[in-house]
Formats: structure tokens, sequence, C-alpha cells
């Protein structure tokens, strides 16, 4: 479904990925995991397009996506929760759910899938007409993610979903996200630095260092890679 | 009392035309933190345009009613030409350089345009031809508030009514709401920021060429050095109001204008400016993010 290959991706001077190739496919929940700076959040932003890459090639479904314009990948069916939840703090939980269905005309459709947010989230609902600043952090994440269901993706580029939230909150944000694989047939793309949860909800994983991919297996086989252990899993 | 309401909708009429202008600056420095040192010059070039299309068309014998929508509309419309082309030359390229780099390139152009229609029309002073007629109606009030100054009074209300409609209710409104809190985020939800940005400066460009327009009919007289004045009166009610916020560019030009105007008429003119920038100075001091500006905490 997305493929990347020999991506390399600047700031400025700075190299942050250096050839990431790697590959998706439909239906899976394919996770990154990797620590601090190791070039997780760019490799999304690439995909994007947000921080286009300077070489290599991304492509979905077949099709060449690098050096297309964020709303045109947006339109093709790629969705980021981006790190931190960028909710838009003025708007209300409604508007920043319309948001999502930005590019989207059918809707009786978009209607649905409110409906459907709603029933996975029903906090939002109850909170639809506050601030989206006012939200606490589990509910912003919560929003974030409603948000970008409401475009309907094909692929969810999810970053960082567990990032400051208590243990409960994370346990059922990982349960939504396997929920939402399975009932909607999205492919899921899940970076993470609590590799550990991560691993558990992914069928395949990646290992990112130094904008390089060093390892990828299974979920299972990463899990119980000694290597993976000692460095990312705390054992 | 008599003196007193005629200041107050003396001051009115001036804080219309700064609201109008800081509208301009205060949106796009919303949008992309910058402020657009340009946006006197649209003004300028608005009334101007407004100048030929007028003496022409009074030329040909037209209505004064048409003169009136058809000079205003090419005002707007070639103002906002002006304003989109100079984003997209001036401010685009320079997206992701320093804050400093494109504030530079905004003064560039500033100057760009005052010498071009200086060189086009002239330093002289031209006569600007009367637009607004003296409606019978208005004649019991004449003596506090002319016809003039109720036109550019009702037209400020229906442009800022308007505004705030679109920016609440349209598509392309939410857009630039979204744009303006968090543009990484707008382009993940498929957000075209690039023309959000256009949108901005097309709409901030056609405001001032309106405001140009009203005040060039209303003074008199335009000159290429208009733009200069107004744009920097402008600017100071979009701080005095809280730059960025769109109904504190509307409170920030009254207030700014009610102060000029009495400071005019129980004073003196020549303390006009003095009085603006004063009360520039003190809300500066006393609340730095404007009237109804929100602080902006900055992460380092």
């Amino acid at each position: 479904m997305l493929e990347l290959n020999g991506v390399h991706t600047y700031y400025g001077n700075i190299q942050a990925l250096k050839g990431i190739s790697l590959e998706i496919r439909s239906g899976e929940i394919i996770t990154l995991i990797g620590a601090n700076g190791a070039g997780k959040s760019t490799t999304l932003m690439s995909i994007c397009g947000v921080v286009p890459p300077q070489a290599g090639e991304i492509r979905f479904r077949g099709e060449p996506i690098h050096g297309l314009i964020p709303n045109r990948i947006v339109s093709l069916g790629i969705c980021q929760v981006p790190e931190g939840r960028h909710i838009f703090p003025q708007l209300t939980v409604q508007e920043n759910l319309d948001l999502g269905a930005f590019l989207r005309t059918d809707k009786a459709e978009i209607r649905r899938d409110l409906d459907y947010v709603f029933s996975l989230f029903p906090i939002l609902e109850e909170r639809r007409h506050q601030p989206g600043g006012t939200l606490s952090g589990g509910e912003q994440q919560m929003l974030a993610m409603s948000r970008a269901l409401m475009a309907r993706p094909q692929l969810l580029l999810l970053d960082e979903p567990s990032m400051g939230l208590a243990p409960l909150i994370i346990r059922q944000i990982f349960e939504i996200i396997r929920k939402i694989n399975q009932e909607q047939d999205t492919t899921i793309f899940l970076v993470e630095q609590n590799a550990n949860q991560a691993l558990r909800i992914a069928h395949r994983g990646y290992v990112i260092e130094n904008g390089r991919i060093t390892l990828t297996d299974t979920a299972d086989r990463l899990l119980s890679n000694p290597e993976v252990q000692k460095a990312y899993l705390g054992m | 009392m008599d003196y007193f309401i005629e200041l107050f909708f003396g001051g009115l009429t001036r804080g219309s035309i700064y609201a109008l202008i800081a509208l301009g600056y205060t949106m796009v420095y919303g949008i992309i933190g910058l402020i657009n040192f340009a946006h006197g010059e649209i003004y300028m070039i608005g009334a101007f345009t407004a100048f030929i299309v007028a003496t022409v068309l009074s030329i040909y014998g037209f209505p004064l009613l048409a003169i009136v929508v058809l000079a205003g509309l090419a005002a707007a419309v070639w103002s906002a030409s002006y304003g989109y082309t100079i984003e997209k030359i001036a401010y685009r390229p320079l997206r992701h350089a320093p804050r400093l780099s494109p504030l530079i390139s905004a003064i560039g152009m500033s100057i760009f345009l005052q010498n071009y229609v200086l060189l086009a029309q002239t330093s002289d002073f031209q006569p600007f031809p009367e637009l607004i007629p003296e409606f019978d109606f208005m004649e019991p009030y004449a003596s506090f508030i002319g016809s003039s100054d109720m036109v550019i009074l009702v037209t400020t209300a229906v442009v800022m009514i308007g505004l705030t409609l679109l920016i609440k209710y349209t598509r392309i409104g939410k857009a630039m709401r979204a744009t303006s809190q968090d543009r990484t985020m707008a382009m993940l939800v498929g957000i075209d920021v690039n023309r959000v940005i256009s949108t901005t400066f097309v709409i901030g460009s056609a405001l001032a060429a309106i405001g140009g327009m009203l005040i060039a009919s209303h003074i008199g007289q335009i000159n290429f050095y208009i733009g200069f004045i107004a744009g920097i009166k402008a600017f100071t009610a979009a701080v005095l109001g809280g730059i960025g916020s769109i109904p504190g560019a509307v409170l920030g030009g009254f207030v700014l204008g009610l102060t000029e105007s009495f400071a005019t008429g129980y004073v003196s003119s020549d303390y006009e400016d003095v009085f603006a920038f004063s009360l520039l100075v003190l809300i500066l001091i006393f609340k730095p993010s404007g009237l109804l500006g929100k602080a902006e905490i900055q992460k380092v």
C-alpha cells in the first residue's frame, strides 16, 4: 500500500533521514520504534509532504506521491495524527471534527462517521461545543484521532499517541487503534517510543536509529529480540 | 454638546477607515505572523484606481451611483491583485526564512510602490471627485454628521458584518481560522495553506481599497504618500486592539479615531499624532498584547 524507497530528508543542513526504505501492506498495523531524534516524526512528515524528501521515492498504491503538496496527499487517503496532537485550540470539538472532513462532500456519510467517532469516544460528544484547547491531554488525543478518522483515511499515521498520558488512557487508546484497524479496515502506521505497547498490537515493526532502518521483523520476534529488549523495552 | 457630537461622529468616521485598513494588517499577521508594511500602499493604490476610474466614467457621463459602484469594484479588484502578487513574489519565497527577512521585503515593497506611484502620478495632490452627494434626508443632522460620514460608517459596518460571517461560517473562513491557529495541522487536514494565505491578502487588500476610495472622496485629494501615513495609523490601531484579533482591529480603529478627533477638537490639530502615538505607547506599556489580544507565550 505504501512504499518508501531510499528516502532522504533534510531540515536545512541537517540530514534527518538517511535513506529510509519500508513497506506497509494493506490492512496491517506497522510500528516504527526508535529513540528521540531518530527520525520517526520526520518519516511521517515526509510521507505527508509537510517536509518533502530531497531524494528517494514514496509510493502509495503504486503511484509516486513524493513531490505532491500535503492537501493532495490527504485527498488520496493518507491522514496523520501528529505528535503533540495539534488540536485547533480555539475551535470547538465539533469544528475540529468538521475540519477533519474538510475535503469531503458526502454529507450523509460524514454524519455517519461523526456518529462512529462519538461511539468510540462518547466523552467527545459531551464536550462537542467546548473549545479544543480546554480538553485534557487524553481527550485531546481522542479528538485528534477522531479528527483524522473523519477524513475516512485508508492509511492512518499515528505519531506517539501515548505521549504524556496516564497508563489507563494509553491502554484505551491502543485498544481503539486495534479496533479501528479491524472494524474500519484502516491500515495503520504507528510511531512510538512506547515500544512495548506498540509491538503488542502491531503485525510487523521497524527499528530506526539515526535516520536509518536498522532492523525489521514481525512484532512477536521483535518483542523477543534481545537487542530490542535491551534498547527499547527496558529489559 | 453639539460640538461634542460632531467630534464623536468625526472620530467614528476616521476610526472606520483605520479599522478597514487595520483588518488587513491583523488578518495577515494572524495567518503568517508578518507585518505587511506594503499594506498602506495597497490602500493608496486603491484610492488612485478609484480616482482614475471615476474620472474616466464621469467624462462619459455615467450616473453618480454607477460611478461609485464601478470605481469601488475596480479599486477592490485592482488592489486585491496587487496584494495577491506582492505575497507571491515578495513573501512566499521567504516563507521558511527567519522572521526578519519577509519584514524587510515588506518595507522594500512599500518603498517600491510609493515611488512607482510617485513617478506615474507626480508628487502633487490630485483633487479627488466628490463621489458621495449630500442626501436630503441627512439635512436635519447636517450640523454634526455629513452624508459622506454616514456612508463611510454604514459601508464599514456592512463590510465588517460580512467579514465576520465569512470567517465564522464559510469553508474558506474555517480554513483561515484553522491556518492561523496551527498551520502544520491545517496542512494535515487537507487545507491548501498557500491558497488560504493568498485569499487573506486578497480580502485584506480589497478592504483597504474600499477604505481608500471612501476617505479620498471624503477628504477630496490624494497623492502617493497617503498610504504611508494611513498605514502607520492603521498599524497602530491593529496593535492597540491586539494584533491578530479581528474584533481588536475594529475596536483599535475606533479608539484611535475618537482619540484623534477629540484631541484635535479640544486641544489643537497640531497634537493629533502626539495623542495617537502616546496612546499607543501607553497601551504597549500597560497591556502589551493590546486591548483584545491574547498574551503570546513564546517557547524557546
